[in-house]
């Protein structure tokens, strides 16, 4: 190093200082790329759009899910157990049966439903009252439903219960039927499944939609670029500002999907409290929760910054002053 | 400073651009480059910022073998090179102080540091009423007065310069040359390409002529031929 030109070399910063200048560099770009994508709020919000609906599909998916296993579980809960009576039996035995089962220790309560009552109850329900009225007599049977404690939970001792009620002289069967429970498990595995196949796929178009938005950037600050690549600049520094901006894609995207969720779910209540109430229960629709927000805007960001963190290293290898 | 030694560059293609050049310029020394265009100029300024390596011989700056560099350096030894180009280069979206702090933000200077540094040049350059203005606003030689306060502002130990008055009238060309002048005199050195032989001609400076990529002329040479060879 030759004399004259010492000045440069003897300038030295301490660690802090250098440090502090760092970070600070590091929020400057953090705002300074936020300010750039603020000065075209349209296309920020058109690509924050298409990454918040790309997203708000699986987390909806989600959320429903959850709601649907959340109704399943209290339905296999307070599952009853139906007791038909032999047809042969009278009214004065079924009470006595009722009585005599209701003393069950695992049981709740019994609700007795005479044949009639059942044959009313069809009518009324199933729209066949003419073609019913043309029968001689009634072909339904008396039933007990059994309503087990609801601390029953294990699968045993209810299987015991059913064992014991069957065993009653003058009962028929006594069966729970969990057959269909089964069946809805099954099918909300497969929906599940086909949520976490479809957050896949989506995570990956939002990776290239990302992608292909910082690559656009790139192109339009090749220039700069260049000019920067000329004076010093590291790729690391050019970088940053791109990833950045992805970040921030990430993140309004995110929210915007946790806005749609949101909205869905709640136009969805009020039809999904009508139906509930129609089939004599009670239920209100669980939003979004918090958890599953924080979830989907740390992934969103993470896509964010991975979709533009794989785009700009490629591109910038592209880009060298000519 | 730059030490050339057989320095040959062929493209792809088997254009030579620049055929065994050997060349020292001493620090402190300020040389201008001459040629008509294609002769290579270009090429020569672009081997020592290493935009181009060589394909032949070897090119030192600051007594380091840009050959031996290895690519994820490059950034480190540019800015110990203050680079001037004809059509200025400069960022248009972003005033003139934030355009010459450039180099100093890129290398990691403290921010009280900065200001006084970019002030410091666009006092050197007599701009220093103008660093709020965006580039847009200023004149072709205010512009390239800008390039020149950037290429300075962390005091590099060498200037090129790739044309730089080529768009601007005698007078501003001389007032850019003259700028060169006093860095030159501080130490720095200074390569400058140009074909306004006219202007150099006057003044008391190193010539290199190049010619279909060879070295044809060098006034220091040319003046001191018995000793060097």
């Amino acid at each position: 190093m030759s004399t004259p030109n010492k000045s440069q070399r003897t300038v030295r910063f301490s660690l802090i200082t250098l440090l502090k200048t760092y970070l600070l560099r590091h929020v400057q770009v953090f705002f300074y790329s936020l300010g750039q994508l603020l000065r075209h709020p349209f296309s920020l919000f058109m690509t924050a759009a298409v990454i918040g609906i790309a997203l708000a599909l699986p987390a909806g998916l989600h959320v429903l899910l959850k709601n649907v296993q959340q109704l399943s579980g209290e339905w296999d809960r307070t599952t009853q157990i139906s007791v038909f009576l032999k047809s042969d039996i009278n009214e004065q035995r079924a009470h006595t049966l009722q009585q005599q089962i209701s003393r069950f220790p695992e049981v709740e309560n019994v609700h007795y439903i005479s044949k009639q009552e059942a044959l009313d109850e069809f009518q009324r329900l199933s729209g066949f009252g003419d073609a019913l009225k043309a029968l001689k007599h009634n072909p339904l049977p008396s039933v007990l439903v059994v309503q087990p404690l609801i601390t029953l939970d294990e699968k045993n001792i209810s299987n015991q219960l059913i064992k014991k009620l069957q065993q009653i002289k003058d009962v028929d069967i006594a069966q729970r039927d969990e057959q269909w429970i089964k069946r809805l498990y099954a099918i909300i595995d497969i929906v599940r499944r086909g949520v976490v196949l479809l957050s896949i796929m989506l995570a990956l178009a939002v990776l290239l939609v990302i992608g292909n938005t910082i690559r656009l950037a790139i192109q339009n600050r090749r220039d700069e670029i260049i000019i920067t690549k000329l004076i010093g600049g590291t790729n690391a520094f050019i970088r940053r500002p791109f990833l950045y901006t992805g970040f921030w894609y990430g993140l309004f995207g995110g929210f915007i999907a946790i806005f749609l969720v949101s909205i869905s779910l709640l136009l969805l209540n009020g039809p999904v409290t009508q139906l509930t109430s129609l089939y004599q229960g009670s239920f209100n629709l669980t939003n979004i929760s918090f958890m599953t927000s924080t979830t989907l805007l740390i992934s969103s960001v993470l896509l964010g910054l991975s979709g533009s963190w794989l785009t700009v290293g490629r591109h910038l290898r592209d880009i060298e002053p000519r | 400073m730059i030490r050339f030694s057989n320095a040959s560059k062929r493209y792809p293609g088997g254009h030579d651009a620049l055929l065994n050049i050997n060349f020292h310029l001493e620090p402190g020394e300020m040389a201008f480059l001459t040629g008509h265009s294609g002769a290579g100029k270009s090429t020569f300024l672009k081997l020592i910022a290493l935009i181009e390596r060589t394909s032949r011989g070897q090119v030192l700056v600051n007594n380091q073998n840009l050959s031996k560099l290895k690519s994820r350096n490059i950034p480190y030894f540019r800015r110990n090179i203050g680079i001037i180009f004809q059509d200025h280069q400069l960022l248009f979206d972003r005033s003139v102080f934030d355009n010459v702090a450039l180099p100093l933000i890129i290398a990691g200077y403290p921010r009280r540091e900065v200001g006084k540094r970019v002030r410091a040049a666009l006092d050197k350059v007599n701009l220093l009423n103008k660093e709020k203005a965006y580039p847009i606003t200023l004149s072709g030689g205010e512009q390239q007065r800008v390039g020149i306060a950037r290429a300075v502002v962390n005091k590099p130990a060498l200037l090129l310069a790739d044309e730089p008055t080529g768009n601007l009238d005698p007078e501003l060309s001389r007032d850019i040359m003259s700028i060169f002048e006093q860095f030159s005199q501080v130490g720095t050195s200074v390569l400058v390409a140009t074909h306004d032989l006219d202007m150099i001609s006057r003044l008391p400076y190193r010539i290199l002529g190049l010619k279909q990529g060879q070295l044809v002329k060098d006034t220091k040479i040319d003046t001191m031929q018995g000793s060097i060879s």
